[in-house]
C-alpha cells in the first residue's frame, strides 16, 4: 500500500492538571484515510489526548502539528524548561479548519434548528454561500437518514438522531480528520447502532477518523490501527489483529473485561 | 375637583412615569451587561470594581441613590444644577441602580451556559465575538427572561420614588391632589394606573417568553 500524506502528528506530548501527569511522552501519527481507535480505562488519558489534539487544551509539552503545520512547538525557556508554544491565533484558526470534533454530549445548538446547526458554521466561518451551505446539509442529511428532520429543533430528535445531526454538523466544514470522544457512550444500546453504523460508512468513503471508544467489537471492526492507553501513556499499539491477540496481560484484561 | 379632571391629571403624571420606566429600561439593559462583563472579568481590579458597584447599588436604598444623585453635584462639587437637573437626576440613579440587578441577572444566565456550548463553537471555528451573539446570547435571554420581567414589574413602582425629590409623575401628582383635596380617591386612581401599566408589562414579557418557548 502506498504511503498517504500524514495529516497529524503529535510527538512527545505532555500534559499535567495541577501537578499530576495526565499524558506522558505520548507520540502518535495518523495518515491520510486512517481510522485510529484509542481505547483505554477511565482516567487512561484518552478524552484529555483528543481535547489537547483538537485545542480546547493546552499541552504542557511536545508538539502538535496538522499537514506539516505546527499547531505548538516545544521550547525551552531561560531556565532549562520545556514548555509549548503555541500558533498565532490567525494560524490556529487555520489549523483549527483541519479537523472537526463529534463530542459525547452532542453540543448542538438548541436554539438552531437541525438545519441552521449544520449551514451556520460553514456560512458565518468559512464564508460559504447559503445555497452552497444548504446543498452540503441536505446531501449529509440525506447521508444520514436525517433528510426529514431539517426543520426539527434538537430537543425533538432522540439521542442517536441528534449525534449523527452533530456528525454532519462537523462533516459540513469539510474537515480532513474527524475526531470522536466516545460519541456512544451517552446513548443506549439501540441508539448506539445507528450512530456506529454512519461511522462505519464514513470509514468506507475513507475519512480519517480517530475514535475514543469503549465499543471493542466496533474498534476491532472499524480500525486501522488500535491505540492502548493507560495512565496516561501508549501501553500498545496496532493492528486490531495484533491487539486482539496481544501477550500484553493488561490489555488483554481490558479487553476481555469490555467483552464480558 | 371632578373624576374627570383627576384622571386627566393623574394621565399626565403617568406620562412622566413611563418616561422614566423607559429611559431607565434603555440605558440600565445595556448597562447591565457592561457591568456583568466587568464582574466576570478576568482583570481582578476590574472584577472588583464591578462587584463593590453591585454590592453597593444593592445594599443601599434606592432612595438614597436618587437624593445623593441629585445633591451630589451641588455639595461635593458646589455646581448649580437647577430644577432641570431634577429628572435627569431620577433617570441617573434609576439606571445606574437596576444596571446592578440586571449584571447579576446576565451573569447568573451566562455562567448557567453548559461549557460545551462554548467548546461546539470553538471547534466549528467561530469567533469569540460569533460564539457570544450567535451562540450563547439568544440563549441567555431565554435563561433570564424571567427574571427580568420580575425586575420590570419592580420598576414600574419603583418609578414613584421620583417623589423623594419632586418630580412631578403620577405618584407625587397624586399625593399632591390627595392632600389638596383630603380624599383618598386620588391615591386609589393611581393604584389602577400602576395595576393596568403592569398587566400590560407582563403581558408583553409573557409574550417575549413565548417566542423564546420554541425551543427547549
Amino acid at each position: 500500500m502506498e504511503r498517504q500524506e500524514i495529516l497529524l502528528e503529535m510527538n512527545h506530548v505532555e500534559k499535567a492538571f495541577d501537578g499530576n501527569g495526565v499524558l506522558e511522552d505520548i507520540s502518535l501519527q495518523v495518515r491520510e484515510g486512517e481510522v485510529v481507535s484509542i481505547i483505554g480505562p477511565s482516567g487512561s488519558g484518552k478524552s484529555t489526548l483528543l481535547r489537547c489534539a483538537t485545542l480546547l487544551e493546552k499541552m504542557d509539552g511536545g508538539e502538535l502539528i496538522y499537514l506539516g503545520k505546527h499547531a505548538c512547538r516545544q521550547e525551552q525557556d531561560k531556565a532549562g524548561n520545556s514548555y509549548c508554544s503555541y500558533a498565532s491565533k490567525a494560524e490556529l484558526r487555520e489549523i483549527r479548519k483541519s479537523f472537526g470534533l463529534v463530542f459525547q454530549n452532542f453540543n448542538l445548538f438548541p436554539h438552531y434548528s437541525v438545519l441552521k446547526n449544520i449551514i451556520d458554521a460553514p456560512m458565518s466561518v468559512d464564508k460559504v454561500s447559503k445555497a452552497e451551505a444548504i446543498a452540503r446539509a441536505e446531501k449529509l442529511l440525506a447521508q444520514l437518514g436525517l433528510e426529514d428532520k431539517a426543520d426539527s429543533y434538537p430537543y425533538q430528535l432522540s439521542g442517536g438522531q441528534q449525534q449523527r445531526v452533530s456528525i454532519a454538523r462537523a462533516l459540513a466544514l469539510q474537515p480532513k480528520i474527524l475526531f470522536f470522544d466516545e460519541p456512544t457512550s451517552a446513548l443506549d444500546p439501540e441508539l448506539t447502532v445507528e450512530v456506529l453504523k454512519v461511522i462505519r460508512q464514513l470509514a468506507k468513503e475513507h475519512m480519517t477518523m480517530i475514535i475514543v471508544t469503549h465499543e471493542m467489537q466496533f474498534a476491532r471492526e472499524v480500525s486501522d490501527r488500535i491505540i492502548f492507553m493507560e495512565q496516561g501513556v501508549i501501553v500498545e499499539q496496532g493492528s486490531p489483529d495484533e491487539i486482539f491477540a496481544t501477550d500484553n496481560h493488561r490489555v488483554r484484561e481490558f479487553i476481555g473485561k469490555m467483552n464480558a | 375637583m371632578d373624576f374627570f379632571t383627576l384622571v386627566t391629571q393623574l394621565a399626565e403624571g403617568f406620562i412622566l412615569t413611563v418616561e422614566i420606566f423607559v429611559l431607565t429600561l434603555l440605558f440600565s439593559l445595556p448597562l447591565g451587561m457592561i457591568v456583568a462583563f466587568g464582574r466576570m472579568s478576568k482583570n481582578t481590579i476590574i472584577r472588583g470594581i464591578a462587584k463593590a458597584y453591585i454590592s453597593i447599588m444593592r445594599g443601599t436604598p434606592l432612595m438614597l441613590q436618587i437624593i445623593v444623585v441629585y445633591f451630589a453635584p451641588y455639595y461635593v462639587f458646589e455646581l448649580q444644577m437647577g430644577r432641570g437637573y431634577r429628572f435627569p437626576a431620577v433617570i441617573i440613579a434609576f439606571a445606574i441602580n437596576y444596571a446592578a440587578y440586571f449584571a447579576e441577572i446576565y451573569r447568573s444566565g451566562i455562567e448557567s451556559m453548559p461549557v460545551g456550548q462554548y467548546e461546539a463553537a470553538e471547534i466549528l471555528g467561530y469567533s469569540k465575538s460569533q460564539t457570544f451573539f450567535k451562540i450563547i446570547l439568544p440563549q441567555v435571554i431565554k435563561r433570564v427572561l424571567p427574571s427580568i420581567t420580575n425586575e420590570t414589574i419592580t420598576l414600574v413602582k419603583d418609578t414613584s420614588m421620583a417623589f423623594t425629590i419632586s418630580v412631578a409623575e403620577m405618584f407625587t401628582i397624586a399625593q399632591e391632589i390627595s392632600a389638596g383635596s383630603t380624599s383618598i380617591m386620588p391615591l386609589m386612581v393611581a393604584g389602577v394606573f400602576y395595576y393596568i401599566f403592569n398587566l400590560i408589562v407582563a403581558t408583553v414579557m409573557e409574550y417575549l417568553e413565548k417566542r423564546f418557548a420554541y425551543y427547549r
